[in-house]
């Protein structure tokens, strides 16, 4: 029995591998395995840019590596790299990546790195990543309009990182501008719904008047949420998170809340997941030499560094951004 | 008593080495054509050389009747030190490159060491379980980093030490393929050389397996138990010290969120693939060797095969369980 599933497996593998090994191009990705709803979704992504391309094109194979911790993710690459890949998506942990990715590109690899990107430069094709200014940028001013630039604001931040500390500053900046906010507090909710109820129930106990609280993360708001529902308060008008998690959007659409006895929440601000997909086309658009639309003039090659913007996603506009399918 | 036990010993020793072998079978099958190239042989044992290292100094933790849960945020914090050291010596020292990356090295040895000090004493003189020693260390290293860093990363001055991350030595002939040994994997065999010969030679390694079987015993043999297991600690501080010098080498930059994380289960686990008892008392650090390659053997042929990669961390699970299943049959 053993023996004989074994032996299945093997040759699953094997038929596996070698149609890997007949593509004319082969697109190596590696990314982080899915801890958080966002990088749950960025998963889902990866795998939904495989199936299209693969179906698309028949030259082309795409091998996804989800990695648990930056040692594994240089791992993972040196592996693609046996594999001969021809180009290579890396969504990197942390910049310690930089020597394996500058190994791929001096191979002759075509390499797209993403978002925390690498610590040098010259040593990849395209750069893409969100926009973390502009999204908590946005997400601020429309707060402030909502709230008659006027009263009393909660942040709560995500794990201490370079991405929270551009986020942060740029929600404190805004707030600046408006002498008549007063931003209350602000401390780190780790991007954990369960942290963040946490933290939701301590500001609750503390401040007794609260007009608009902003997670810049809706896994977050949602734990913000659920503090809020059980202390029976009414005073907290407004919510907003980020990231566009599918219940939230939903709950823009239909201007409902997202679950009984929380409040309704009426605009979110994108920091797309997608962002995977996006680049798994640009690599294999580049890979091939292919143009990436025909309105550019003469330069084949593609941009070296794509910024894809935050937009503000409200009840106008949501049925753009929700996706069913996905897993958040 | 002594044919069978001999016997026995024997179908032990050489059973992690047996187990290898079949795995190595396996995954030359299932990673075909990919896994049996040389250059994909030789990342297997650079990748598996840090966690590696710090394996080693956890078999004696764990022959010793302790636990380390903190070397993989010890590493990091030894890491940020060592690479802020060497960059204040390059400014501070006109340029000098091999002398400041000697000093950083140097730095990160010591403090490992004491690091791995701090641990021993307070399990030893503080009286408190090791568990919660490193549990609690594991946190306040992880965290000092942080703060250190604000929790973003120290990137190193030095092109030289990037260089020294990705050195090889002791270059030969595979049929044709000029193959040369990394550094960190001539590392991970010399520290295993050393600690072996400690284990198995010395009085010190007769004391740690008595101290781990049964301290109490030991203790009325005179042995002096606080002392055998506080350099237990000290061993796995230096051995930390070793693997952050050259994980840091071979980023060239310590991310202190991410740098060494979960490090601590991987050691747990090649240890106790390696066959040494979790309970303490007896081990073998060769078994380590072997069980680290295991652990990373199983993750590479995965990887090439194409598998899910969440079916990776299901594979581990079942040869950690597995292999402890076996030698508890043996015993």
């Amino acid at each position: 029995m053993l023996k004989k599933l074994l032996i299945a497996l093997l040759i699953v593998t094997m038929f596996a591998s070698a149609e890997f090994a007949q593509a004319k191009y082969k697109v190596g990705v590696s990314m982080p395995s899915a801890t958080h709803g966002w990088m749950a979704n960025a998963n889902w992504w990866a795998q939904k840019a495989k199936t299209d391309w693969e179906a698309r094109d028949k030259s082309i194979t795409v091998e996804l590596k989800y990695a648990g911790n930056a040692a594994q993710q240089s791992s993972d690459i040196e592996d693609l790299l046996v594999k001969k890949v021809n180009a290579i998506v890396v969504f990197p942990f942390d910049t310690s990546v930089t020597s394996v990715v500058e190994k791929a590109y001096n191979q002759g690899v075509y390499v797209v790195v993403l978002d925390r990107g690498v610590s040098k430069e010259g040593i990849y094709d395209v750069y893409i990543t969100n926009d973390d200014e502009a999204y908590t940028r946005k997400g601020m001013e429309w707060m402030a309009k909502q709230m008659n630039y006027k009263g009393n604001l909660l942040l709560i931040t995500g794990i201490p990182s370079p991405i929270d500390t551009i986020r942060t500053d740029t929600i404190k900046t805004v707030v600046a501008k408006y002498p008549n906010i007063k931003l209350l507090d602000v401390q780190p909710g780790d991007w954990n719904r369960q942290k963040s109820t946490t933290v939701m129930e301590n500001y609750l106990q503390k401040y007794k008047q609260v007009d608009a609280v902003y997670t810049a993360d809706d896994d977050m708001m949602l734990g913000a949420m659920q503090a809020y529902k059980e202390s029976g308060r009414t005073d907290i008008k407004l919510w907003l998170g980020g990231g566009c998690l599918k219940d939230v959007i939903k709950g823009i659409m239909d201007g409902k809340s997202i679950m009984a006895g929380y409040p309704v929440v009426m605009a979110d601000v994108t920091y797309s997941p997608s962002v995977i997909a996006t680049s798994i086309s640009y690599a294999c658009i580049g890979v091939k030499g292919d143009k990436l639309n025909p309105y550019t003039y003469q330069v084949r090659a593609l941009p070296r560094r794509v910024i894809l913007p935050s937009e503000l996603v409200t009840k106008e506009n949501a049925k753009d951004f929700y996706v069913p399918a996905a897993p958040f | 008593m002594t044919a069978t036990s001999g016997s026995r010993f024997s179908l032990e020793k050489h059973g992690s080495v047996l187990a290898l072998g079949v795995l190595f079978i396996l995954a030359g099958i299932i990673g075909w054509p990919y896994f049996l190239q040389v250059e994909n042989l030789v990342n297997v044992m650079r990748q598996s050389s840090y966690t590696g290292i710090i394996a080693l100094g956890m078999t004696f933790v764990i022959i010793s009747g302790g636990i380390d849960l903190s070397v993989g945020a010890i590493a990091a914090f030894v890491a940020s030190c060592g690479v802020l050291f060497m960059n204040y010596v390059l400014v501070h020292n006109g340029g000098n490159e091999s002398s400041a990356i000697l000093l950083g090295i140097a730095v990160m040895l010591a403090l490992g060491f004491l690091c791995g000090a701090l641990n021993g004493f307070l399990i030893t003189k503080g009286k408190i379980v090791p568990f919660i020693v490193t549990l609690g260390t594991m946190s306040i290293f992880r965290y000092i980093s942080l703060q250190m860093a604000n929790a973003g990363e120290f990137a190193s001055h030095s092109q030289a030490y990037g260089e020294f991350g990705m050195s090889k030595v002791i270059s030969f002939d595979v049929s044709g393929n000029n193959v040369s040994l990394p550094t960190p994997v001539l590392a991970l065999f010399l520290i295993a050389f050393i600690l072996s010969f400690i284990l198995h030679n010395t009085r010190y390694g007769r004391y740690l397996c008595a101290v781990g079987s049964n301290a109490r015993v030991a203790q009325y043999s005179a042995v002096r138990v606080d002392r055998v297991r506080f350099w237990a600690y000290g061993v796995i501080g230096l051995c930390i010290g070793a693997s952050a010098a050259l994980l840091a080498a071979r980023f060239n930059t310590v991310s202190t969120p991410n740098f060494g994380l979960g490090f601590e289960l991987d050691a747990i686990a090649a240890v106790i693939i390696g066959g040494t008892a979790m309970a303490g008392g007896r081990g073998s650090v060769w078994g380590t060797v072997i069980g680290v390659f295991m652990l990373q053997i199983i993750q590479n042929m995965l990887n090439m095969a194409g598998l899910s990669p969440y079916l990776q961390g299901v594979v581990k699970g079942v040869v950690i369980i597995a292999s402890v299943y076996i030698q508890r049959q043996r015993q």
